[in-house]
């Protein structure tokens, strides 16, 4: 860390880095929104946005869970009840008995309303609402190790398991016929998605964890003309949404979740006015 | 051509034609402990044209999800080449009616073949000699002017075309065709037909092909599997079949009849997706 500090000091010497806080807040959006920008490709290309929204929500259950148990960190209940509300999702929509976006709804609701249920006992859910806004400024040292563990595996596995999950997504009869296991790589995609929005969302918030998945992505598709582009169209807006919304809210002292996905959405108007022109 | 009708009877245990064959042996698959199909045999030798027909809702998909292994089943899918070796089970590939993407996917052709081919993640980097290899594939389909084309601007022929090339890369034992219902015109499915025809004759290919199209069947097929009731009823080639009685009953005595409810279950199935 000191590293880190004396690194930003020395390159970037800003009146609002002065603050150990921001430096901190600074490298977990270095971190945290190229992960978003890659991942929120396949979400939008597999159309999960919804999905997406749900495990956010399913984060209140899990600190209520949390709460129960006495878990000092709810980040470890918040991981399980993700996980487990993905592969219920996952299960009962594979009985293909209603379509996926009323199952997922189904269980969405659920899991906020069994949050508030809980939390709200005693009437003290307001201890509990800065989990809906998230505060990105609050990250810790030790946040940003999980953090940059956390980074590189998925760095990791996206290289292993990108080229495959497409060819799954875009029909598993033919994944399968060139030997691959399409359960399993939907199994794999769904639970890392489960992992990255646990691990970010007191930070950024459950209302708005998952514009931020989709977000970039679908800025970046109004552009793209092919894979890659996407790719590093949906990377690059992420990271300098995270870097200007954090710089933004720090002189407007607004919640900087919130500011970051403002600017995600403006990047989401500029590209989309390109697509109208370029056509 | 010559054509190995000699052997054409689905019962035969053995391949006595001296050339490559595939045999699906006594297939069976149940849902629920109910028979969704039941007793399937069939033969396929190298260079032959098999098209599946039969009423919507007889099995034809199911057949077809059984010999990708994507469904369980009983009963045994074997290879045999020309020397009687092995009987392992033969490599496929995969024609699928449709991609499940929407039109403003930035994925393209290149993309996709990429994908299937390499490791290497595509929205890093490609293998240097990706593009040539696949647009010698594509060329095997007369498609290499779509090589840089989103997937979701190619017309329905032309996408056909493409999912074609990448079954084909590498060559398989086995290729399994689903015919699309719908997306695709009369012109570019008879172009469809006509390259699948010329492939088969090239490379000595085996292929089963779901088809809807009765008329482009009997011209193209050299052998129908008429798949009813949950099993194969009949199979011959276009001429036995389209003689059969239980043809006739499904198909042709109330064809016109039949053909509307198709054209409702295509509009149904537009729908549903």
């Amino acid at each position: 860390m000191h590293l880190w500090y004396s690194l930003v000091d020395s390159l970037l010497p800003f009146g609002w880095l002065q603050h150990g806080f921001m430096k901190n807040a600074l490298l977990g959006v270095l971190l945290v929104t190229p992960i978003f920008g890659l991942l929120g490709t396949m979400i939008v290309n597999n159309k999960m946005a919804f999905f997406s929204d749900s495990l956010g929500h399913s984060a209140l259950t899990g600190i209520a869970i949390g709460v129960i148990l006495g878990i000092k960190n709810p980040v470890w209940s918040i991981l399980f009840f993700a996980v487990l509300i993905t592969i219920a999702i996952l299960v009962v929509k594979e009985a293909n008995t209603a379509s996926t976006d009323t199952i997922i709804g189904v269980f969405s609701s659920t899991a906020v309303a069994l949050g508030l249920v809980i939390l709200s006992r005693n009437g003290g859910f307001n201890k509990y609402s800065g989990y809906l806004i998230g505060d990105l400024l609050s990250i810790s040292p030790t946040d940003l190790l999980t953090l940059g563990i956390v980074f590189i595996m998925v760095i990791l596995l996206w290289v292993i398991i990108f080229n495959k999950l497409l060819l799954s997504s875009m029909n598993p009869s033919l994944a399968r016929s060139r030997g691959i296991r399409v359960r399993g790589y939907e199994y794999l995609f769904t639970i890392m998605m489960a992992v990255i929005v646990t691990i970010s969302i007191q930070w950024v918030g459950i209302l708005i964890i998952s514009s931020l998945l989709i977000i970039p992505a679908a800025a970046s598709r109004n552009i793209a003309k092919n894979m890659r582009q996407y790719h590093v169209y949906s990377v690059i807006i992420a990271l300098i949404s995270g870097l200007s919304g954090l710089i933004l809210s720090y002189f407007w002292g607004t919640a900087t979740g919130a500011t970051i996905v403002l600017v995600t959405s403006t990047f989401f108007a500029i590209t989309f006015i390109m697509k109208l022109r370029l056509l | 051509m010559k054509k190995h009708h000699k052997c054409a009877n689905t019962k035969c245990k053995t391949c006595e034609c001296g050339l490559c064959c595939t045999k699906i042996n006594n297939f069976g698959v149940k849902r629920s402990g109910i028979d969704i199909l039941r007793n399937v045999n069939l033969h396929i030798h190298c260079g032959d044209l098999t098209a599946i027909i039969g009423p919507n809702g007889a099995g034809k998909s199911t057949l077809l999800k059984a010999i990708l292994g994507e469904v369980s089943h009983t009963g045994e899918l074997q290879f045999l080449d020309a020397q009687k070796n092995g009987t392992r089970r033969p490599s496929i590939g995969y024609v699928p009616q449709k991609l499940d993407l929407d039109s403003s996917s930035p994925t393209t052709v290149l993309d996709l073949f990429a994908a299937a081919h390499t490791n290497i993640p595509i929205w890093f980097t490609y293998p240097k000699k990706m593009r040539e290899r696949v647009r010698e594939s594509l060329a095997r389909t007369r498609g290499e002017h779509l090589i840089n084309k989103r997937l979701g601007e190619l017309s329905g022929g032309e996408l056909q075309r493409v999912l074609l090339a990448l079954a084909l890369d590498p060559i398989p034992h086995l290729l399994l065709l689903d015919e699309p219902v719908s997306g695709i015109d009369q012109k570019g499915l008879e172009l469809f037909y006509e390259t699948v025809s010329t492939l088969r004759d090239n490379y000595d290919l085996s292929i089963i092909l779901v088809s809807h199209d009765l008329s482009l069947v009997a011209e193209y097929a050299d052998r129908i599997a008429f798949v009813n009731n949950k099993t194969i009823e009949c199979c011959g080639t276009p001429q036995e079949v389209f003689t059969n009685t239980q043809v006739i009953q499904a198909f042709g005595l109330d064809w016109s009849n039949r053909f509307q409810r198709d054209e409702k279950d295509r509009v149904d199935n537009a729908l549903m997706v």
